[in-house]
């Protein structure tokens, strides 16, 4: 496709020239494929440039669409970094890239076959020993093991770039876990979203026929005798992982559960997945933990992070591990230099991508060539190790020089060196500026039911940071571009889910594990304790910025009531305990008990453990469910609430922040399917309500006061509980207390009395799954059935009255209904949330 | 000879374990010089799963799950061996280990090419400038192969004291090789790094050896221990084996039970457990002569 006339060279006269670039020709003229682009990019304006910019992050950022850092402080999760430029590549280039693709998976898939097999390719000659011996991605164990099916690497990426000479070279193979598929996905959306008129003009190819095929291939696994269809789950190390956000989204996107090391067990040498529905069988593992960490019977002892017995199930056949735990073995650069011979010995054919020259150390002739040219070589690990990165010989002087050769003859069998090649530049907009960076393009490759291999149309593509690095991290991070894939003819719409399949509405109980239930019990505390303590410190705020009544004395007495039964409801930590002598202001404490995340009981806190809940099941959430999530955590937890000095600052945040939560439980209410996940959810809340209720009439009412005072305090009471308006238009007086302790305890129609509450909590664990199907009631219905009737049965009036100033009643009862709900929340916790008990080592 | 082999592993946890899983190398090999006439594994409590399979070394292997509550868990093993006196070498066998390391590096025999990996560092030994300055010793340039081990092997009996208080299954090689002190493991991989450190492939074998009451004195049972010892590869005569220990070239008392590329491969028991927080060890070893 290309445009009807051939577009002026939109790149400005600062762009570099000389380099081979992606859009502009040696000739200066628009590569046609880009056509589209270019006539995008004639005529911008740093104006357009940079609110297109910003439209792409905040898209990205709404999408929730993160990575994280190791180790860089408060970078737990970064929005991920898309250029508004893409990177088109022609139909032509493209059957070139598949083609080489496909050979290479096939090769690897041999490769990978013959090293836990009878090794051919070692005892002919074709791989040294050593190359494979010394990798720490060839594990002993795994010899010998192999997945029921054609092929042996079900996923596979390459790292492409365009060399010199103008074909694209392999740069690096990702066999282990490849990533970076997901981000993919999330990239298109995006763009599509953000230039929906230059990607329809372009003609790009579809992503989404390449899911549907992996998700056929992980479905054509073995299922456990009796099951028509194998249960598939996603392993991830956890939301720690740099690439959390992806296994959480493949995880939604393909729509298996996500799980951790111990969500899994291995009884009878079959995986189970400890669910909210009981021990389920597992049969295909997609594992996004490494291989040495999943299983620690066999290979790394103190890995937290595995399945002990996994290596012994895959043995038995009764689990198939995606990809084989061994596949790691392929991702060492030193096979670089050995696959052209292994491809003209097993096929007869050149490789499709080229590589850059390389030479492994490991052999004697390779070794002194390396060593004789070190200062135009670049030297890598065979390994894929943090510990020495790519080092480039040109630019070390000469102790340089000295310390890489003696590190090299310490250890030959680990290092290669490779010719240094100069990658192909395309154009990125860095601040509405066009500027020049070198790309690597990671393309997938899966293999499909019948054993052959399909490559995705499109790919991640990730530029240097700046204009005259040469290097493209191999790390996720930095910026990418969306891969635009030119095809000729109209795709037809590929759906992921296939036509006949029926559309699940309801998430499966046997498919939810128990952690996620427990998280997301705990989403629903969290947001309803937040939501409950945002009331009432806004009742706090107003109370010092505006005035409830004109009486001077009035107002300090209900401030100082206010302020006694603030830190009692939160239940805080008390504010600086190693100078609690040295007078808080009012103020300072409002303060503190709002933004202080690291006093327990502080609302900055409790969002800080709400969001650890809710992001520990990113893959459950909807959407829209996430965009308020995320804006809650952008707000209070991402940021420190920098405008607000004040107490008056906080006003504005914390109406936002209500109305984020209150719309949160609406979109979960509106939005989710009532399925046991969903009912654990909104049990949390339900506890976390009632608790805040009965804490604030403790706090509260339980003192008896002049009427005067009496009226702000209920009024503050009726307020934090959001139940003043109802209040009014249902009683059209001045508070009384026996009123409300009516329209609070016991009204049926006000979601906001307890009993509302009971009766939700009722209905939540009546259709949770039990375990004995007898008439029996379960230890939370019985607790339900006992705390509800107790609660019909009280009389108001009699909890109103006051005996020496205090309601002696109101107080026993009040701690009596609190006691029974923490023991619902325990037997909850026993009945639900079995853990997997930490793991020790014997030895013997 | 022929003896019956005993060896029997409790542990004890301090609460119930509630399931484990285990791997097993108690099972004698069948090698040119020694054959497993009977063998028998009993664990109690009866595990609800349990396979054999050999691993990539060509040890056995039983794995085998306890998925209900256990206090305790017993493994006893028994067989019984026969042992034949492995035949005599000349010091002269391969010629200079510097030729024996270009020999191996251009063979295509399948033996020399597996036993090329043997020559790499493993997890628990590394191959270090200051272990091949302790090798070369001994292989001073132009020396028989078969000649400098035997005298590395009684260099390392002599320079070295036996301390079981000093060394546990985690201390490192070059901490044992600037102490000189350790017990049959140390001098093991520590034999091994040396080697490897200058080029020659070594593995670690595990197992049992017979061991002799003081005269007089009638033999305790239970009293043995495993025990562990080195093996060289010199290409034409394949793996020879060498016991730092005592001093001797392993014969007709030494039983093999497993080899690997160090003590990590070869461990006779190791076991994950959920649940039991804590748990005792006890450990008997008894070779008696039939």
């Amino acid at each position: 496709m290309s445009a009807a006339t051939t577009p002026r060279n939109p790149l400005p006269p600062h762009y570099p020239r000389g380099v081979w670039d992606e859009m502009v020709g040696a000739d200066g003229r628009v590569n046609p494929s880009w056509a589209h682009v270019a006539s995008w990019l004639d005529g911008l304006t740093p104006e357009r440039a940079a609110a297109t910019t910003a439209e792409i992050h905040r898209l990205l950022r709404e999408n929730g669409v993160t990575y994280s850092v190791h180790g860089a402080p408060g970078g737990e999760h970064r929005t991920w970094q898309l250029d508004a430029l893409p990177w088109v590549v022609s139909e032509q280039d493209w059957k070139t890239i598949e083609a080489g693709l496909i050979q290479r998976a096939e090769l690897m898939d041999h490769v990978l076959s013959d090293l836990h097999g009878d090794q051919k390719l070692i005892s002919g000659g074709w791989l040294p020993p050593e190359l494979i011996h010394a990798h720490r991605g060839y594990l002993r164990p795994c010899h010998g093991m192999s997945l029921p099916s054609k092929r042996q690497l079900i996923l596979y990426a390459a790292d492409l770039a365009r060399g010199p000479d103008g074909r694209m070279w392999v740069v690096n193979d990702r066999t282990q876990a490849p990533s970076g598929s997901g981000y993919v996905v999330e990239n298109r959306g995006v763009m599509t979203r953000a230039m929906p008129r230059l990607f329809h003009r372009t003609g790009v190819r579809r992503i989404a026929g390449f899911f549907r095929t992996l998700r056929e291939t992980l479905e054509s696994f073995p299922a456990r005798a009796g099951a028509r269809e194998p249960r598939v789950v996603i392993l991830t190390p956890g939301p720690q992982n740099e690439t959390y956000f992806e296994h959480a989204f493949l995880a939604s996107y393909l729509g298996y559960a996500l799980v951790q090391g111990d969500d899994l067990t291995v009884r009878d040498g079959c995986v189970w997945l400890r669910s909210l529905g009981g021990l389920e069988p597992v049969d295909v593992i997609v594992r996004r933990v490494d291989a040495w960490f999943c299983d620690p019977l066999e290979l790394k002892q103190d890995s937290q992070l595995g399945v002990p017995g996994l290596l012994e199930a895959m043995r038995a056949g009764n689990v198939a591990v995606v990809n084989h735990p061994g596949s790691g073995v392929l991702e060492n650069p030193g096979l670089m230099s050995f696959l052209p011979g292994i491809a003209r010995h097993l096929r007869g054919e050149e490789l499709i991508l080229p590589a850059a020259a390389t030479w492994w150390c490991g052999e004697k002739k390779a070794r002194d060539l390396v060593l004789s040219k070190l200062n135009t070589l670049v030297v890598k690990s065979i390994h894929r190790a943090p510990t020495f990165g790519t080092v480039f010989g040109g630019s070390l002087d000469a102790a340089g020089i000295a310390a890489l050769r003696e590190r090299i003859l310490a250890s030959p069998e680990s290092f290669v060196g490779q010719e240094q090649v100069s990658f192909s530049t395309q154009p990125c907009l860095n601040n509405g500026d066009i500027e020049a960076r070198r790309g690597v393009l990671r393309g997938f490759v899966t293999a499909t039911p019948d054993g052959r291999y399909m490559v995705m149309p499109g790919g991640l593509t990730r530029i240097a940071g700046s204009q005259d690095a040469l290097v493209v991290s191999s790390q996720l991070g930095g910026t990418s571009k969306d891969t635009w894939v030119q095809g000729t003819e109209q795709e037809p719409f590929v759906s992921l889910w296939s036509e006949s399949e029926q559309l699940q509405t309801e998430l499966d109980a046997r498919n939810v594990p128990s952690r996620s239930g427990e998280n997301l019990f705990w989403t629903g505390r969290y947001a309803e304790r937040a939501e409950g303590s945002a009331r009432l410190l806004r009742r706090a705020v107003l109370s010092f910025v505006e005035a409830f009544g004109d009486d001077e004395d009035q107002l300090s007495r209900h401030r100082e009531i206010l302020m006694s039964g603030l830190v009692g409801i939160t239940n805080a930590a008390p504010i600086h305990p190693e100078e609690r002598f040295s007078a808080v202001s009012d103020e300072e404490e409002v303060i503190s008990l709002l933004s202080d995340a690291r006093r327990p009981g502080s609302l900055a806190a409790n969002l800080r453990s709400f969001r650890n809940a809710a992001y520990a099941v990113r893959d459950l959430w909807s959407p829209d469910s996430w965009r308020v999530i995320e804006a809650v955590i952008r707000e209070w937890v991402e940021e420190d609430l920098p405008s607000c000095n004040e107490l008056d600052d906080y006003t504005d945040p914390l109406n936002r922040l209500i109305l984020h939560l209150t719309a949160l439980l609406g979109l979960n209410l509106e939005s989710m399917t009532r399925d046991a996940g969903w009912r654990l959810l909104d049990s949390g809340r339900r506890i976390e309500r009632a608790q805040f209720l009965l804490a604030v009439i403790r706090n509260f009412l339980v003192e008896g006061r002049p009427s005067s005072e009496e009226h702000l305090v209920m009024e503050t009471v009726l307020a934090a509980s959001d139940s003043l308006v109802t209040y009014r238009k249902r009683y059209r007086t001045h508070p009384r207390i026996e009123l409300v302790l009516e329209l609070l305890l016991l009204e049926p129609n006000n979601a906001r009395s307890l009993l509302y509450q009971i009766q939700r909590l009722t209905g939540n664990i009546e259709g949770l799954p039990r375990q004995d199907q007898g008439a029996r009631l379960t230890p939370e219905q019985r607790i339900l059935v006992e705390t509800g009737s107790r609660l019909r049965l009280a009389d108001v009036s009699l909890l109103a009255a006051t005996t020496n100033g205090k309601r002696q009643r109101l107080d026993v009862f009040v701690n009596q209904m609190s006691k029974s709900l923490g023991e619902l929340s325990e037997a909850l916790t026993l009945t639900y949330f079995r853990h997997a008990e930490r793991p020790h080592f014997l030895r013997g | 000879m022929r003896y019956r082999i005993r060896h029997r592993t409790t542990y004890r946890y301090d609460v119930p374990a509630n399931l484990c899983h285990n791997e097993a190398r108690l099972r004698p090999l069948d090698l040119p010089g020694q054959r497993c006439l009977s063998w028998k594994l009993v664990i109690d409590p009866e595990p609800e799963f349990h396979r054999t399979r050999l691993d990539s070394f060509g040890n056995h292997i039983d794995y085998f799950s306890i998925q209900r509550p256990h206090p305790a868990l017993v493994i006893a093993a028994e067989s019984e061996v026969e042992v034949l006196s492995s035949g005599q070498f000349s010091f002269e066998a391969g010629g200079p280990w510097e030729q024996v390391r270009e020999n191996l590096l251009a063979s295509k025999d399948p033996a020399a090419l597996d036993a090329r990996a043997f020559a790499l560092p493993s997890p628990l030994i590394p191959v270090l400038p200051a272990l091949a300055d302790f090798a070369r010793e001994d292989f001073t340039p132009g020396r028989c192969i078969l000649e400098a081990t035997s005298a590395l092997n009684s260099r390392i009996f002599r320079d070295f004291k036996f301390d079981p208080d000093f060394t546990t299954v985690a201390t490192p090689v070059v901490e044992v090789l600037e102490n000189r002190r350790g017990v049959c493991q140390d001098f093991a991989q520590l034999m091994i790094a040396a080697l490897r450190s200058i080029g020659l492939p070594a593995r670690y074998v595990s197992g049992y050896l017979e061991t002799l009451p003081p005269p007089g004195k009638p033999k305790l049972v239970g009293a043995d221990a495993s025990h562990a010892w080195v093996s060289v590869f010199v290409p034409g005569e394949g793996w020879l084996d060498f016991d730092p220990t005592n001093n001797i070239r392993p014969g007709e008392r030494h039983i093999t039970v497993a080899t690997g590329r160090d003590y990590r491969d070869v461990s006779p028991l190791r076991g994950i457990t959920v649940g039991g927080a804590s748990h005792s060890l006890k450990v008997s070893v008894d070779v008696s002569p039939l």
